[in-house]
């Protein structure tokens, strides 16, 4: 952590500037959703001490976690800094590593940024404890661990949320850019039950994934099947798709607000240690059902009459509807299965992070990402693609920055198609 | 109260980040119009036009034509990037690559260790200077009721004056054998394939153009505001772009400036009205800012929704014309 004296005075007169800047000019260049702006009564602060004394002029970059204010604050002679914020909501702080002196650096090295909830009217305290400094790579192989198990987490879940969207593809031709939405509302109706009515999350949950089914379900009866029967074009649907994707993610943001929430059960627990990895029994449990729901998915879509209709429709549509097949109701209940399985995700997202009416959109690249990956149109494919998605996403965070961890993900995306862009498990078709 | 916002509404509607969006969706409506290209990362064009020129003015200190260079040079370069994998693969597939795309771009830039180049979250400033240098207005209020000022004037003119030099130059080409092989693209391109013309060529040359076109929308939209920041370039602002082209009229040269003062004069109309309403409490239970900006999206959605399905063509497009579908 060497840093000469003449670059902390860059940092610091950066960061000066900076703060100046953003006081004078944010307001006027912010976007659509932003709080209307109160008088600064909110704020954060913390104090950094290394052996008992303040830490003095190290560098803290606060940002808010819908992109409308970043600031630096830089630490007092005692070690002390705060920050006045433009209003309540999410904020990150991160500590600017190069700023710490020499000879200082944090205990937890992984660790360099802290989410924080301001509330009306309050000051949140933000606490990063310093100490000798130690190489953040010192423990290569714990991090590759800890990453692989996020990323299999995380896989499992863009995995089962994929299913839907290819298989919807696969039927019916629509690219549904309101899939990652889906998730949100599985995700907040969970959210109403467990919060707003006080269920416990082993109730709410599964009658939110029943709802989010029956949404589903009622979105084909009720508005693509009429615009199938109409002769719409794909592209037109397509276009439709997005538009109710605003309106699905926007009306979440008017009734739950944009700030990251979490459900009241399981979100605090002690992480059990397994070697050198650290999980969350909850998690543990997100993975072993998503397992589960993904083998019986697996196994319906092979051993089930209606499973065998729904490939046999997404391979090949004519040739289904002449052997019998009533594809309008096989479509129906691959909207319910997919619309399940979407909440089934928000749902488990949900416990293991937050929810905030971003996290689909969020998720929708990634699982369009694995499922261009597994092959158009393959559930089997978007299971495989889904998993390498979330796998690829989680172990880049080893060597490279965290905040561009899903440019890895759609980078792959580009890649495979390249080289291969039926997907892995797709079939070759000519193109064109 | 009713004045206000219409003259809020006005004001958006002629103002200069309606002629930026009327930019983007000529080049869209050149990309999805004209030759049934699928580009869900107009944004990302905008991204690369934006940060060329801020970049090379306030990072580098080059002069404004340099940095408007850059920009465009950017546009072509990300074209094709973009293009070569996917113009040979069915549309959606552009689709899904541009979007992720744009996506990717904003990541970059917005990430820390890009901050000596983009300055990460704080964006850049101060590139816009030698624009204003070039302002022929005397500082004032200009257009009455609409309180310009005079570099607000100066970059709404050469907004709007770009937007019919470009659309002009659009309408020219469409009558052009060239336009009329985009047009034979997108209606069937195995039979313009037939014809013995590379498509490949022909749909590349298109995405350039039209990127190009959104690059320079991206300069407009940053000299206006005289800052960049990646949060600026949401996936969002394509599907604003896609409303502004649906709504004014697909594959039509005056579509696109129609939708765009339209589409500003009621989004802002609205976001006037909702404000009013909820400042003076007839809405209750719901929280300033964040529902003005939820319910006027809400109506974005419903109204993209709402074109696709009762009226495709627009307001000025023709039906027949439009029979747009993949592969």
């Amino acid at each position: 952590m060497a840093c000469s004296a003449s670059s902390r005075a860059v940092l610091l007169l950066r960061a000066v500037l900076l703060s100046l800047l953003f006081a004078l000019v944010s307001p006027a260049a912010t976007g659509l959703a932003q709080d209307a702006g109160t008088e600064a009564s909110e704020s954060v602060s913390g104090r950094l001490t290394f052996e008992g004394e303040g830490v003095e002029g190290v560098a803290l970059l606060v940002t808010r976690t819908d992109g409308t204010f970043a600031t630096e604050a830089i630490s007092g002679s005692d070690g002390a800094w705060s920050l006045p914020l433009p209003g309540p909501g999410d904020y990150l702080v991160e500590l600017l590593v190069a700023s710490l002196p020499e000879g200082v650096g944090l205990r937890d090295p992984d660790s360099t940024s802290r989410e924080v909830r301001v509330f009306d009217n309050s000051s949140s305290a933000v606490v990063f404890a310093l100490g000798p400094p130690q190489e953040a790579s010192s423990d290569l192989a714990r991090r590759i661990l800890q990453s692989a198990v996020n990323g299999v987490k995380f896989g499992l879940i863009i995995a089962m949320t994929s299913i839907g969207l290819s298989l919807i593809f696969g039927t019916t031709g629509l690219v549904n850019f309101a899939h990652g939405d889906l998730v949100t509302v599985g995700a907040f109706l969970a959210y109403f039950l467990n919060v707003s009515l006080g269920l416990p999350l082993l109730v709410a949950g599964p009658v939110a994934i029943v709802a989010g089914a029956l949404l589903a379900g009622g979105l084909d009866r009720r508005l693509w099947r009429p615009l199938r029967g109409r002769q719409t074009g794909l592209i037109a649907m397509l276009v439709v798709s997005i538009g109710l994707a605003f309106v699905l993610r926007h009306i979440v943001l008017l009734f739950f607000g944009g700030s990251r929430l979490a459900y009241t059960d399981y979100s605090l627990q002690t992480a059990l240690q397994f070697g050198v990895v650290r999980v969350q029994p909850v998690e543990l449990w997100v993975m072993g059902l998503s397992v589960l729901m993904l083998v019986s998915v697996g196994l319906m879509l092979t051993r089930t009459r209606l499973g065998k209709s729904m490939r046999a429709v997404a391979d090949n549509r004519d040739l289904a509807e002449s052997s019998g097949i009533d594809v309008q109701r096989v479509i129906l209940s691959v909207w319910i299965l997919g619309g399940g399985l979407t909440a089934v995700g928000g749902v488990f997202l949900g416990v293991i992070e937050s929810v905030d009416y971003l996290m689909g959109f969020r998720l929708l690249l990634l699982m369009f990402a694995g499922v261009v990956l597994g092959g158009l149109g393959s559930a089997y494919g978007a299971m495989l693609g889904g998993l390498i998605v979330g796998f690829v996403s989680e172990m880049s965070t080893v060597w490279f920055s965290s905040q561009i961890k899903y440019v890895w993900a759609l980078g792959v995306l580009i890649l495979i198609l390249l080289v291969r862009p039926q997907g892995i498990l797709g079939r070759r078709e000519r193109f064109g | 109260m009713i004045e206000t916002i219409f003259f809020d509404a006005l004001r958006s509607a002629v103002g200069p980040t309606a002629a930026s969006y009327a930019l983007l969706a000529v080049g869209l409506n050149l990309h999805f119009g004209y030759t049934g290209l699928l580009n869900f990362g107009q944004v990302g064009f905008m991204l690369v036009g934006a940060y060329g020129l801020a970049i090379t003015v306030s990072v580098f200190g080059g002069p404004l034509w340099l940095g408007v260079v850059v920009g465009i040079l950017a546009a072509v370069v990300l074209s094709l990037i973009l293009g070569a994998p996917t113009l040979r693969l069915r549309a959606d597939y552009l689709a899904i690559t541009t979007i992720a795309a744009g996506e990717i771009l904003r990541f970059l830039v917005r990430n820390t260790g890009s901050d000596p180049l983009t300055g990460s979250v704080f964006g850049l400033r101060q590139f816009a200077g030698g624009f204003y240098d070039l302002s022929p207005f005397p500082a004032g209020q200009y257009l009455g009721a609409l309180s310009f000022s005079a570099n607000r004037l100066w970059v709404t003119i050469v907004g709007w004056v770009l937007v019919a030099l470009l659309s002009v130059g659009i309408w020219a080409l469409m009558r052009s054998p060239w336009g009329r092989v985009l047009r034979s693209i997108r209606e069937d391109e195995d039979a313009a394939r037939s014809l013995g013309k590379n498509v490949f060529l022909y749909k590349m040359q298109s995405l350039i153009l039209g990127g190009v076109i959104g690059a320079i929308g991206g300069i407009v939209f940053v000299l206006a505001l005289q800052n960049v920041t990646p949060d600026m370039f949401l996936p969002q602002v394509t599907f604003f772009a896609f409303a502004i082209m649906i709504l004014g009229g697909t594959a039509t040269v005056l579509g696109p400036i129609l939708g765009a003062v339209t589409f500003w004069f009621l989004l802002t109309g609205l976001q006037s009205g909702i404000r009013s309403l909820v400042d003076s409490g007839a809405i209750p239970g719901v929280a300033g800012g964040q529902a003005v900006g939820a319910f006027s999206l809400i109506a974005v959605g419903l109204m993209l929704m709402a074109l696709m399905v009762f009226r495709p063509q627009g307001a000025l497009g023709d039906r027949e014309e439009l029979r747009l579908d993949v592969s």
